[in-house]
């Protein structure tokens, strides 16, 4: 009866990887156009992502924040749900994290404040993504196009908040004033160097080794727990949840808090681990990268981790071909483009083919076997 | 043989060497098929036994991969439906493909056009239609959007849009599944006068004794290949049965006399309206004791679904009160499923796809839904899964599931193994009540034989059981006490001994006959 006979490396693996190199072709269309030789930009971008330490701290300073972008698009999307609002719900997780640091900065040491900042920016994207999903389960609004609104809602209001109330007066750019050397998460290059290990200097701080840590336990809640059990019946079957005795608006808010969260958690990266202030846009369309980020890390944390390092590949890498060609700095955003297009739009294009290759490949195998079998 | 003698085109349709493989699975293993001219052809078996397969390559949705299929004796390459209806094809779906805001009209002309302006079309196909009508006995109103015509005057619309486009071979899909007994025999008889005007019909069901009523000839299909063309004159439902399955089976299963206990589930006056504003259940009450099998007959859709999920705790009461097993649940005092759970009900839903599984867990997974929370299966953080992979492990074996495979995703069991899986999983937690909905729908006849078995040995184990199914024979075969619903209120109440088919289809259709009158007049409930 079963036709799910392909094997999860060829799921996981050889299709992911054939979409990309797809993507890279049609890339490579693309420098051509742009008289690049295609082999010297990929050699550029690869040579600029991981290249050098400086390039290797670029690159996973972006992954780290994809990690959390990610997750909190595919936790939700494993409840059956799209989470566009990462985007807003980063955005005041920063200011959660802000409040911390420039409240408590200072007076009192790094490890009672981490935590108190690590709480906060849950919280604050949490509550953020609260208001959509209680919308949704109460009210039947559709979460699309609530959290794509409170996205522009964030916006608006952080504008307001950090022009009325953070803004240093006598200043003149839009952001809160710096926060106490104090409660910065160390960068990774000084954790290091304590160590004795010598790296350069870059944005990389050791809020990776949190994200990393939070993927695992994404996996261990989605896989492990009930909560996550609950989690998954509902996004593969709403009624059959419903008939368990699975309550759905529960599980939705239950699980729009954490996708909130996991938004928010990516403030500790950018904002306490590297700008030390919050800034006018300072998520920089990284919420809606996570959207492709889970996409193509197939909405499972180990997927995600692997997909924020290509993006984040593709962002270092980017601005690399972005001074050593003069090309528009947007030329990242093409190639995210392609690669969204390739694994997320047509990612059946190379499915079927694949499959089919191989269950042919996998019978011819079987049916020689088989040949010898009856020759002996 | 004599068919060799024969000349070719005394065959409508005839199949020679069909093959087709997906992927790995062999779904059709070199069919021959002859069916003959101006005659009703029956084509049995079990779910997954081909049958619709090889339809879909003769409706050209498939394409075979090898093997010739002739029309008239003359070798076709049928590529698409397109060529399938231009020689002569016609398909009646097991779900309708109407659209539901057209006119029964529109829905015949839809694909058929002629000329620039619809009209034109419209007015030369209802003179059609009005010609065929009443050739057949299938009239239909022809005005009314489809969505208010009944399930009986949709498949003739379908037989109509068939027939409209000229099919002398038409192909019928378990067509009785959503008819009352009474539709069922006009069916039968519109089939009987298409045959007397030529027209040839393949009817495929997996009810045998609607072959035995209605067909000329059977073929038997079993895991894609075809294993026997009989004469239906020649056969009955015991052999039919044997060459399906491929062992003997027990039709009839022996039922000794019930012993009624306690009411454990009891129903006041309950009627739920849904959220369009239809009156879904109307003023319902009923009575389950322990030790008995109280069955709910009537054709789909009369409120049956909407009274399982109501007492199951997923659709809230509007009014009227539930006693279930001790526990009141009414508009004041809501439960949901896990409380209805914990009260001592196990409920397996009618549709296990929609309901009792979900589809990409794994087995161990799907079989603890409902019950997920219990201790046995959960630590402080996560679950055991170890301890509940063990426990589906043995289950698995004592119900016989196949195959034994915990690790094995739910969607690609069979059907039998999936219902298997459900209803072990709701009655090995030995619930004092069992809400049953439609228990072997889409399961092989050699799994129906057990499934009725273990429910017939749950009711001798003092259980009180409420039987919903719109199978006719398994509401008889299994039931003490019948009761038919019609529009969301029960009709009435029939005891088994008294339940002949005709009774009941008149029932199922607001009619109760006055023998039954009697019988409810002697002891009120």
């Amino acid at each position: 009866m079963s036709q799910h006979r392909i094997p999860a490396w060829i799921t996981v693996g050889v299709i992911p990887l054939a979409n990309v190199a797809m993507a890279a072709l049609a890339a490579a269309l693309v420098f051509w156009y742009l008289n690049i030789n295609p082999l010297e930009a990929l050699q550029a971008m690869v040579y600029g992502a991981f290249g050098s330490s400086y390039g290797w701290g670029y690159t996973l300073y972006y992954m780290t924040s994809y990690i959390f972008t990610g997750l909190a698009v595919a936790v939700v999307f494993q409840a059956g749900m799209f989470n566009i609002g990462g985007e807003g719900q980063a955005y005041i997780g920063a200011l959660g994290v802000g409040l911390v640091c420039l409240g408590l900065g200072g007076h009192v040491p790094l490890f009672v404040l981490l935590p108190i900042s690590i709480i906060a920016a849950f919280v604050f994207g949490g509550l953020w993504a609260l208001i959509p999903a209680w919308l949704q389960a109460k009210r039947g609004s559709h979460i699309v196009i609530t959290t794509i609104m409170f996205n522009f809602i964030a916006a608006s209001m952080m504008n307001y908040i950090l022009i009325n109330f953070l803004k240093p007066s006598g200043t003149m750019s839009v952001e809160s004033a710096v926060f106490d050397p104090s409660s910065w998460i160390p960068k990774m290059h000084e954790a290091l160097a304590l160590i004795g290990i010598s790296i350069d200097r870059s944005p990389l701080n050791l809020s990776m080794f949190w994200a990393l840590f939070v993927a695992f336990a994404v996996w261990f809640f989605l896989w492990r727990t009930r909560w996550g059990y609950e989690v998954r019946a509902m996004g593969s079957n709403a009624s059959g949840a419903q008939y368990g005795g699975i309550s759905i608006p529960k599980t939705v808010i239950m699980i729009m808090i954490i996708g909130g969260g996991l938004a928010g958690f990516m403030a500790l990266n950018v904002v306490q681990g590297e700008a030390h202030q919050i800034k006018l846009n300072l998520v920089n369309q990284m919420g809606f990268t996570g959207i492709a980020v889970a996409l193509m890390g197939r909405n499972h944390p180990f997927g995600i981790v692997i997909a924020s390092l290509l993006f984040g590949f593709l962002t270092q890498g980017g601005s690399e071909l972005q001074f050593e060609y003069s090309v528009d700095a947007r030329i990242v955003v093409v190639l995210q483009g392609l690669v969204i297009l390739f694994s997320g739009a047509l990612q059946n294009m190379m499915k079927h083919p694949i499959e089919r290759l191989y269950l042919r490949l996998s019978s011819n195998r079987k049916k020689t076997s088989e040949e010898l079998a009856a020759e002996a | 043989m004599t068919a060799q003698t024969q000349s070719a085109a005394e065959y409508a349709l005839e199949l020679r060497g069909i093959d087709k493989h997906f992927g790995a699975v062999h779904a059709n293993k070199n069919i021959d098929l002859k069916v003959e001219k101006g005659t009703i052809h029956g084509i049995v078996g079990e779910n997954g036994a081909g049958k619709s397969t090889l339809m879909s390559i003769i409706y050209g949705f498939y394409e075979a991969d090898q093997g010739d299929i002739a029309i008239d004796g003359r070798v076709l390459k049928i590529k698409d439906s397109k060529t399938a209806i231009a020689s002569g094809i016609g398909m009646v779906h097991q779900h309708f493909m109407l659209i539901q805001n057209f006119t029964a009209l529109e829905n015949v002309v839809l694909g058929a056009e002629s000329g620039e302006l619809i009209d034109e079309s419209l007015d030369k196909a209802r003179a059609e239609l009005n010609r065929l009508s009443e050739e057949f006995g299938l009239s239909v109103p022809l005005d009314q959007p489809v969505e208010e015509l009944s399930v009986g005057f949709q498949q003739r619309i379908e037989i109509l849009k068939a027939l409209y486009r000229g099919a002398r071979i038409l192909i019928l899909d378990e067509p009785t599944g959503v008819l009352t007994p009474q539709e069922t025999e006009h069916l039968f008889k519109v089939l009987d006068s298409l045959k007397a005007q030529g027209t040839t019909v393949i009817l495929i069901t997996h009810k045998l004794r609607e072959i035995l009523a209605a067909t000329d000839n059977v073929s038997v299909m079993r895991r894609g290949e075809m294993v026997a063309h009989v004469k239906t004159a020649e056969t009955n439902q015991e052999d039919l049965a044997e060459l399906m399955v491929g062992r003997k089976v027990l039709l009839q299963v022996d039922k000794g006399d019930s012993a009624p206990g306690d009411v454990k589930l009891s129903v006041h006056n309950l009627s739920m309206t849904d959220s369009a504003g239809v009156k879904r259940l109307d003023n319902v009450s009923l009575n389950v004791r322990a030790g008995e099998i109280v069955g709910i007959a009537g054709v789909s859709g009369n409120g049956q679904s909407e009274l399982l999920e109501t007492l199951a705790g997923i659709t809230p009461v509007d009014s009227g009160s539930i006693d279930l097993n001790g526990h009141t649940l009414d508009a004041r005092h809501p439960m949901n499923p896990s409380q209805v759970r914990k009260a001592g009900i196990g409920h397996i839903p009618e549709d296990r796809h929609r309901m009792g599984l979900i589809n990409t867990f794994s087995a161990y997974e799907a079989f603890v839904l409902g019950y997920h929370r219990n201790h046995e299966y959960n630590g402080a953080l996560t679950m055991k899964q170890a301890a509940i992979i063990a426990d589906c492990k043995e289950k698995m074996e004592r119900w016989d599931v196949r195959p034994q495979d915990p690790y094995l995703k739910t969607a690609n069991f069979s059907g039998g193994n999936q219902q298997k899986l459900v209803i072990a999983r709701e009655i090995e937690q030995n619930p004092d009540v069992l809400l049953i909905g439609q228990p072997t729908r889409g399961v092989d006849i050699g799994a129906i034989e057990s499934i009725h078995k273990r429910i017939l040995e749950m009711r001798d184990a003092g259980k009180a059981i409420l039987l919903v199914s719109v199978e006719l024979d398994e509401i008889r075969s299994l039931s003490d006490r019948i009761l038919v619903m019609f529009d969301g209120t029960i009709v009435g109440e029939v005891p088994a001994d008294k339940a002949d088919e005709r009774t009941l289809g008149l029932m199922m259709a607001n009619i109760v006959p006055d023998e039954i009158k009697a019988l409810q007049a002697e002891e009120p409930a």
